[in-house]
């Protein structure tokens, strides 16, 4: 009967249902495409590993950075893994007549086993090169195709600053959305690094953890070598954890989501007002019909529940056909900003209770209108 | 005969801008089981007022509606409804079938509120459909039924519930003479076959085909002479 009455009046409805179409599908592609952003970024620190701790150390004057004593002090601390430290310029690279500038990155082995970089020829750098200050190099795929271009760039010789190193590995291309790729990259021994760039002390170190469940008692222990190690002075160094940031990444994302659905909703209220008003045009409408129907036996609770269906079918149409729109235009939104898309049926599931909610709230007064309706008034409405 | 409901001194009155308006005045009336029943009366005698109480879809002032034994000023909405689905069976002057539902579907509404099952529906509705002598126009919708077709269906959706009184107001003031005659002579074997009926009527030639006729003269009821020519007079004289 309510569906009877919904395609007797299809442009009406249609109309009707345009507001919660608007409504629902401006709140899917908005959160659809916050949700798809933060997402990507996320998951790009988290691969990096919750369980990394970033020391960066600007030192004091007498003391510019870390010494190699304070780096076995941290990797001594317990369930510590390792430390990973980088040294790194922006310095000319070149081989033969190509000359290129280049991010060229000191690291130890750690950072090859703990990182996701993927060598894709050769072999990474080992414990061997750290301490013997091997001049060998592991480039990005940017770098090879650029200075070695058609040619096997292992084995090759590759000037770094003025010294002379030799290709051993090979990167395999990387994407990256937050952090860039490591296409660009140029990677040797930071022990190696540390002469070529003329650098005496480590100011950027990474603390692998063996247990995330213990970070804050490691990070007490980190301090402790690092307040004795600069003199007690704090402001000389900082400890960043990558667990921290997920968690305000994550806050961020969840005000974002709610603020942006919160804006949203306002024309989903629009929307839910517009199906009202079609309601109370219908009751009065129908005025003789409502008599009529009472008249033949039907309860005020029947007759109620006849409208709400019939709002609650506008809505939850205008929100199925919301989602559909609302997923298209964050599909397209994705691929133009270039984020991935990610389908979130959590989202899609409250908009589709949203909508029902919006049926029920808007269509309660309609419906409760024409349950009350004396027969003998309706009757005479002819 | 057994009663099915009785009125004791039932008064109806409007307030209209602080001036009282007595519409039924002191209203005794019984209808027992096999009655037919005309009440008579012109234009603004208060019939329909009387058709209302009757049919529960109205309160009265004072007095008392007792039906199948149980008061009626004591019972429910959802009572109230039960008894309009079950107990009466109202047929309008204008008919008041919706459009939009053919002939068949237009007799199952009762049904639905009465919550019976799609299939026992289709029977019930058939049968009556059928009783009124509209088997081949089922599938019709009200638009594409004449006036006195469409009251057919009105009388099937009347009779489908089995209903303890049929209840027609006017039922022929849209139809032309002889539709209605032919209307009234079914009012007429559906009272021969057992089932109860009242019908309101401003016209003397209709009232005569009920076995009993009430007269209705400004809210007051009178027992009226069943003497068609007399009662023609009557009528006339009252304009
Ligand atoms: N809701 C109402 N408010 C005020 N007066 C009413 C109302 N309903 C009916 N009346 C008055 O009651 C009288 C009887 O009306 P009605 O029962 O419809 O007469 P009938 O059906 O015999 O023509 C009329 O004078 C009418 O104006
Ligand atoms: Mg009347």
């Amino acid at each position: 009967m309510s569906w009877a009455n919904i395609v007797n009046n299809k442009l009406r409805s249609a109309l009707t249902m345009l507001g919660i179409v608007i409504g629902v599908a401006s709140i899917i592609a908005l959160i659809t495409i916050v949700q798809g952003a933060t997402g990507a970024i996320t998951d790009e620190i988290s691969s990096l590993g919750a369980n990394i701790l970033t020391v960066q150390a600007r030192g004091t004057p007498l003391k510019p950075g870390l010494s190699a004593n304070d780096l076995d002090r941290l990797e001594a601390i317990a369930d510590v893994r390792g430390v990973s430290p980088t040294i790194s310029g922006y310095v000319s690279v070149s081989h033969r007549d190509k000359v290129l500038e280049a991010m060229v990155q000191g690291k130890n082995e750690l950072y090859f086993r703990e990182r996701p970089v993927q060598i894709s020829a050769g072999r990474a750098i080992n414990a061997l090169d750290v301490d013997g200050a091997n001049r060998v190099a592991v480039i990005g795929s940017d770098i090879a195709r650029e200075l070695f271009y058609g040619q096997n760039p292992l084995g090759r010789s590759l000037r770094i600053g003025g010294s002379t190193y030799t290709v051993v590995g090979l990167l395999a291309p990387s994407g990256g959305f937050a952090l860039g790729s490591t296409n660009k990259a140029v990677f040797i021994p930071y022990t190696a690094a540390m002469k070529t760039l003329g650098v005496r002390t480590v100011s950027s170190v990474e603390v692998h953890m063996a247990d995330v469940a213990r970070a804050d008692e490691i990070i007490g222990q980190v301090e402790a070598v690092l307040l004795e190690s600069f003199n007690y002075r704090e402001q000389a160094y900082s400890i960043f954890n990558m667990q921290d940031a997920l968690d305000v990444m994550k806050d961020v994302t969840r005000i974002l989501s709610l603020l942006l659905a919160g804006i949203a909703s306002i024309s989903l209220v629009v929307g839910g007002i517009g199906i009202m008003n079609m309601m109370l045009v219908s009751v009065t409408e129908r005025t003789t019909e409502i008599g009529l129907r009472k008249a033949l036996g039907a309860e005020p609770v029947q007759i109620q529940i006849q409208f709400l269906t019939e709002s609650v079918i506008l809505s939850l149409g205008g929100g199925l056909a919301g989602i559909v729109m609302g997923l298209l235009i964050a599909c397209a939104g994705s691929w133009f900003i270039g984020i991935p898309f990610r389908f979130s049926a959590t989202t899609v599931i409250a908009a589709v209770g949203f909508s029902a909610v919006v049926g029920v709230l808007f269509g309660w007064m309609p419906a409760r209108k024409a349950s009350r309706l004396n027969p003998i008034d309706a009757l005479r409405h002819v | 005969m057994q009663e099915i409901l009785r009125l004791k001194d039932i008064v109806k009155c409007y307030r209209l801008g602080g001036q009282e308006q007595v519409v039924l005045d002191n209203v005794n009336l019984t209808i027992c089981r096999g009655d037919f029943i005309a009440i008579l009366g012109p234009s603004g005698a208060g019939k329909s007022t009387l058709m209302n109480i009757i049919g529960c879809l109205d309160v009265p002032t004072g007095g008392r509606y007792i039906l199948g034994g149980r008061d009626v000023a004591a019972m429910t909405e959802a009572q109230l409804a039960r008894v309009r689905n079950r107990e009466i069976g109202f047929v309008f002057q204008s008919f008041q079938l919706l459009p939009r539902l053919n002939a068949l579907e237009n007799v199952e509404l009762p049904l639905i509120y009465a919550g019976l099952p799609r299939r026992r529906r289709r029977e019930l509705a058939l049968a009556v459909l059928e009783r009124v002598g509209l088997q081949d126009k089922v599938y019709n919708y009200p638009n594409q039924l004449s006036g006195g077709q469409q009251q057919r269906v009105a009388i099937a959706r009347s009779l489908v519930t089995d209903p303890a009184l049929i209840l027609a107001d006017e039922p022929t003031g849209a139809l032309d003479q002889k539709t209605g005659q032919q209307i009234m002579a079914l009012f007429q074997e559906l009272n021969a076959d057992g089932r109860t009926v009242v019908v309101i009527t401003h016209d003397a030639q209709v009232a005569g085909y009920a076995r009993k006729i009430l007269r209705i003269v400004d809210g007051r009821l009178f027992p009226g002479e069943v003497d068609l020519a007399g009662q023609r007079e009557h009528i006339d004289v009252l304009g």
